[in-house]
């Protein structure tokens, strides 16, 4: 063992507060917040903006939390994998109680303010999220089966019927429509990134579509997904949920991801590096679902 | 522990002081926004 290890070993200890920061990966939550604020601004019912601004915080500390459960948990198949062998747990920064206690201290506090905050309905239903992502599946499926992001992306889905029932209480058709939405986005956005990350996903045992099933056939469920996905973005719409602004929005931005779905399933690629219908439908993903939630929220602020 | 190591987990342990310090704080205005705001919509 070299000076440098042990130091890092004697450092780990006492863990820095950025690395702290990065266990609740600040990035993806970036997603959950908007989504979660999208769901919260649609509702009927105007919050404070104190209680909106506390709602949204409890979402993205929910999510931190998750997050840090998650590396606490995985923390063996991470340090196997390129891409996240450098997060402070497999790179050695950090003790996994750290994680743990972090993890589980941030989500009773983000479920209990959100409580006391808004209702008790909006923080249950956080706590099933966090609990959903943690036990179903970090700690469940996603090293047993290939269907573990479609079961697990409900996690993910359920910011806006979060935000929704912090405004109002309840839960009514159209979170439920951007649970759908968000679920059946979760399959393909993921499935690009695992076909051209595939080689990181089999070194470390996990059984990701592509390892399984092999790259075709995961440009054919990819594009499976993709309907039913463009069918929930259109449904608040066609229920006369949302007004034509959206509808427009939903159409074209539905529209250009299946095609560049179909234009996915034309592809041959076997490389990463050749792997630009992929690794386009993935980038344009993530645009495509902050773009359908912001269009959502411009629908309903120009309708009032 | 080399001296240095002792000086990098003091250093650390600093500024997450000052860190749970500036968030303490935070705290306790966001619990006096959120108690004045439920008393705005109960009153």
């Amino acid at each position: 063992m070299n000076s440098a290890a042990i130091n890092n070993q004697a450092q780990a200890l006492t863990a820095d507060w950025r690395d702290l920061l990065a266990l609740t990966k600040p990035r993806v939550m970036t997603l959950v917040v908007f989504t979660g604020l999208a769901g919260l601004l649609v509702a009927p019912v105007r919050l404070p903006p104190a209680l909106a601004f506390t709602a949204i915080l409890c979402i993205a500390l929910g999510a931190g939390a998750a997050a840090a459960l998650n590396m606490w948990w995985e923390a063996d198949i991470d340090a196997l994998m390129k891409r996240t062998a450098s997060r402070p747990l497999p790179a050695g920064r950090m003790e996994r109680q750290t994680a743990l206690h972090f993890g589980v201290g941030l989500a009773f506090f983000s479920v209990v303010l959100m409580g006391v905050a808004t209702n008790w309905l909006a923080a249950a239903i956080l706590a099933a999220s966090i609990l959903f992502y943690v036990f179903v599946y970090t700690i469940w499926l996603k090293r047993r089966t290939p269907q573990n992001i479609v079961i697990g992306g409900a996690a993910g889905a359920f910011p806006p019927v979060i935000g929704w029932a912090a405004a109002t209480g309840d839960v009514a058709t159209l979170p439920l429509i951007l649970f759908a939405l968000i679920f059946l986005w979760t399959p393909p956005h993921f499935w690009a990134l695992s076909l051209f990350v595939r080689s990181d996903y089999a070194k470390a045992g996990v059984p990701m579509l592509p390892v399984v099933a092999g790259a075709h056939a995961t440009r054919i469920q990819i594009l499976l997904y993709s309907a039913p996905m463009a069918a929930a973005a259109l449904a608040p719409w066609a229920l006369g949920l949302a007004g034509p602004v959206y509808g427009i929005a939903a159409a074209l931005l539905s529209g250009f991801f299946v095609l560049l779905a179909a234009q996915l399933l034309a592809s041959r690629a076997a490389e990463p590096e050749a792997m630009k219908a992929e690794k386009r439908l993935f980038a344009f993903s993530i645009v495509y679902l902050f773009a359908i939630f912001g269009a959502l929220v411009a629908d309903r602020w120009i309708a009032l | 522990m080399t001296p240095a190591d002792q000086a990098e987990i003091r250093r650390r342990q600093r500024s997450r002081a000052i860190i749970m310090a500036v968030l303490l704080g935070a705290f306790v205005i966001l619990v006096y926004a959120i108690s004045i705001a439920k008393m705005g919509l109960t009153g």
